[in-house]
């Protein structure tokens, strides 16, 4: 993501530039096809690497996913019927509709509380603004395992504090674990660990608004309130969008936390919990290669779609129109 | 972002890579640099094992110092699945495969299924079959063909706390009524703990307690592997089931997951009186943190449903297999058969390790009968309960898809005792689901 945006910035001025100039009637002078070289040269190692562990992976992927190989009659080229079968697969389809209800539930909640944090200690000044700001953000500095190791062992009915808590008013603790409350414990788990870091992009795209905005609203009569909801949330929208993205497409691609978790929660997390834990099975315990090249590429094919469809429609908060 | 999302699109691709890339025992005689163990004889052939016995370096310096001709270059490259799920990736790359592999005895099939394992009857497995039980031997062989060697096994028997027991007046129970009886009891008299689990996530253990009532889930032989025979709702394994099924519905054992932290200390905190274990139990338990220390365990015998006509039943073992991609298949049949075969190995497996030897020439010595557990008080729990539990055990077929069949099961129970189905309807879907799946993998039905 980020070489990405990085890699597209520089070109943009080189592009306005030319335009504003006269344009040359043949294409590009000796000077430039020679600056092109230099450019070349400074790219290839990228491209090597990209190539190298990316591109030849896909293809590799997907050109798997096109066999079919079962245990008892070997290896043999089916074309799309492997497509076919994920798609009607109800192992998949569930883990889909599963990832998508966590879509639905965990991104506006980790959305609310980076928001909320972001215009918070925006509007702050003092050091206890800076503390916090590290305190939110912290979480996201725990590798992801770690963190639902941590969580494990606090949501543990016999290790964990609910149950000393739940004494203390005469209450059962309840069951973090069940099938019933896995899911809530799951988005517990993604939303702390995540909104700091999305709290971080919020509040730099807040810090870089121009104050004397404010000061106009203010003369305006504006109150903190009306600051914060008319003026500073439509200035960062495009941040959001990014935000969204980024939580909608780590949503998709579930898997870590559920892993982890599964450990001690095998019958209320299954092995096709998220398609992408589903694909992770298939590969390594049931070893079904194939087959999981084509969930992943199927899981991969959505994703995209889903992501180009939301920037589609909110280009106009993106600025990407 | 593209990037981001082609990087998960080619997920198995890479983390393919990954893993063989890291897989050691890769290049020949670069192997040495990445053995465990100092290699005592530098010129010798160099054979690469994969295995996870606890203690196990001194038994390969042993095998190292007595050997001329080839040497042990050992790893230990995780427990279990941890090591299966490399040894699969290995074996789909065509190469990062040690040479030598330490499997239980339930995953050979699903290994030799893919050409992983080499038939060592061509090997010389013929002049090791005298040191090994007719039920050891028959769980690594299929037909004519011999997957793997024999080296410790997991006869099944009780440990339970002769202290909770006592406070409470119960018996150690002897037949699975009696058991059921002692659940009751135990409950009744307002004990804080239950009598026993049941874990859902059980695997192998809720399978041997199924094949204790005549359950044989699973008919399949290499000669023909594209035929197997599967039937896992059989009257034996729904009669068991009802039993457990009634137990959990009164609240008489827990349900919790096994291998958690939180078993783990339930195991050793009193929170189950009586812990049905494999002969390698004692040593799990003894491994454990947190145990109450004035804890009385003793050994019994596995609970038996027909006392008259006891069945003796096996939970886990292990055995060493060579795998197609070792480059010198005879030395590593040498080490296959010889690292676990004398009884200076052994000692060190038992005493050291806890492991249950079924090398006949120190399974039946004096010293193995007759050894005290000081763990148990310096009860003879090898004469007790599980040399006989061993003797009687004739072994079992596993599925080639044991891994899938096993997760497949983990659901089923799981979803009886969350009550959502009753205990037969656990074991129909079972059987629908297992016999779907051996369809969609080109088996035929028996």
């Amino acid at each position: 993501m980020s070489i990405d945006t990085t890699a597209a910035a520089p070109p943009r001025p080189a592009a306005t530039s030319a335009a504003s100039e006269p344009r040359p009637k043949r294409r590009g002078s000796r000077l430039e096809r020679r600056r092109q070289r230099w450019g070349w040269l400074f790219v290839t190692p990228f491209l090597v690497v990209f190539a190298a562990f990316l591109v030849f992976p896909l293809f590799y992927a997907f050109g798997m996913s096109l066999f079919t190989s079962t245990l008892a009659t070997g290896t043999q080229f089916t074309g799309i019927a492997n497509y076919v079968k994920a798609f009607t697969d109800p192992l998949f389809l569930e883990g889909l509709l599963r990832v998508g209800a966590y879509a639905i539930v965990m991104i506006p909640a980790q959305l609310l509380v980076a928001l909320v944090a972001a215009l918070v200690l925006d509007s702050l000044t003092s050091w206890l603004s800076k503390l916090s700001r590290l305190l939110i953000f912290a979480p996201y500095a725990i590798p992801v395992v770690i963190g639902a190791l941590m969580w494990s062992f606090l949501y543990s009915p016999r290790f964990g504090p609910s149950s000393t808590l739940f004494d203390f008013v005469g209450l059962d603790a309840p069951n973090f674990l069940a099938p019933d409350s896995i899911f809530g414990s799951l988005v517990n788990i993604v939303t702390w660990q995540w909104s700091g870091y999305y709290m971080v992009v919020i509040f730099a795209a807040l810090r870089s608004i121009d104050p004397s905005i404010y000061e106009a609203a203010r003369i305006d009569g504006a109150n903190g309130f009306q600051t914060a909801t008319r003026i500073k949330i439509p200035m960062i929208s495009s941040s959001m969008v990014m935000v969204i993205t980024f939580a909608l497409i780590g949503t998709l691609q579930f898997f870590t936390e559920p892993v982890v978790l599964r450990n001690i929660a095998q019958g209320a997390i299954d092995a096709a919990y998220t398609p992408n834990m589903y694909a992770y099975s298939l590969a390594f315990s049931y070893s079904q290669f194939n087959y999981a090249s084509t969930i992943a590429f199927a899981l991969g094919i959505l994703v995209f779609a889903g992501s180009y469809l939301f920037l589609f429609l909110t280009r106009k908060q993106s600025g990407l129109k | 972002m593209k990037s981001k999302l082609l990087a998960i699109a080619g997920v198995a691709a890479v983390s393919a890579a990954a893993l063989t890339g890291c897989a050691p025992g890769d290049g020949g005689d670069s192997a040495s640099s990445e053995c465990t163990n100092k290699i005592v004889n530098a010129d010798a052939t160099q054979v690469s094992v994969w295995a996870w016995y606890p203690a196990f370096e001194q038994v390969v310096d042993l095998f190292n110092e007595s050997h001329d001709d080839v040497q042990i270059c050992w790893t230990n490259a995780g427990q279990g699945n941890d090591e299966y799920t490399k040894f699969s990736t290995a074996i789909e790359a065509g190469s990062g495969a040690p040479d030598v592999i330490m499997l239980e005895a339930e995953v050979l099939s699903s290994f030799s299924i893919r050409d992983a394992l080499v038939d060592l009857s061509e090997y010389g497995a013929a002049d090791v079959e005298a040191d090994y039980t007719a039920g050891a031997w028959k769980d690594v062989s299929s037909g004519d063909a011999v997957y793997a060697i024999p080296v410790d096994g997991g006869p099944m028997g009780m440990l339970y706390r002769q202290d909770i027991l006592d406070q409470y007046g119960i018996a150690a129970p002897t037949t699975w009524d009696e058991f059921a009886a002692a659940a009751q009891a135990l409950k009744d008299a307002g004990a804080p703990g239950v009598l026993a689990d049941f874990p859902t996530n059980g695997r192998a253990y809720n399978q041997a307690l199924f094949a204790q009532a005549g359950s044989v889930p699973f008919e399949y032989d290499n000669a023909n592997p594209t035929e197997i025979g599967i039937e896992v709702n059989d009257e034996g394994s729904k009669k068991v089931l009802a039993y457990w099924n009634d137990l959990v519905e009164k609240g008489l054992v827990a349900t919790d997951d096994a291998f958690t932290a939180d078993y783990n200390t339930k195991l050793v905190d009193g929170s189950y009186a009586i812990y049905v274990a494999a002969a390698w139990g004692p040593g799990y338990l003894g491994g454990l943190s947190d145990a109450d220390s004035d804890a009385v365990w003793r050994a019994a015998p596995v609970p038996q449903w027909d006392a008259a006509n006891p069945v003796q039943i096996n939970w886990g073992g292990s055995t060493f297999a060579v795998t197609s991609q070792a480059k010198d298949k005879e030395a590593a049949a040498v080490v296959a058969k010889e690292v676990f075969g004398t009884e200076e190995a052994w000692k060190l497996g038992i005493e050291e390790a806890a492991l249950f030897p079924l090398w006949k020439p120190i399974l039946e010595s004096d010293y193995f009968r007759d050894l005290e557990y000081p763990f148990f008080g310096g009860q003879q729990i090898n004469k007790d309960v599980f040399l006989e539990a061993a003797a009687g055990y004739e072994g079992f077929t596993f599925s080639p898809f044991q891994n899938y069949a096993y997760d497949q099961l983990t659901e089923q129970l799981f979803a009886m005792v969350q009550g959502e189905k009753g205990s037969d309807q656990a074991l129909d879907d079972l059987q629908a689901s297992l016999e779907k799946y051996a369809g969609e993998q080109g088996f035929t039905l028996k």
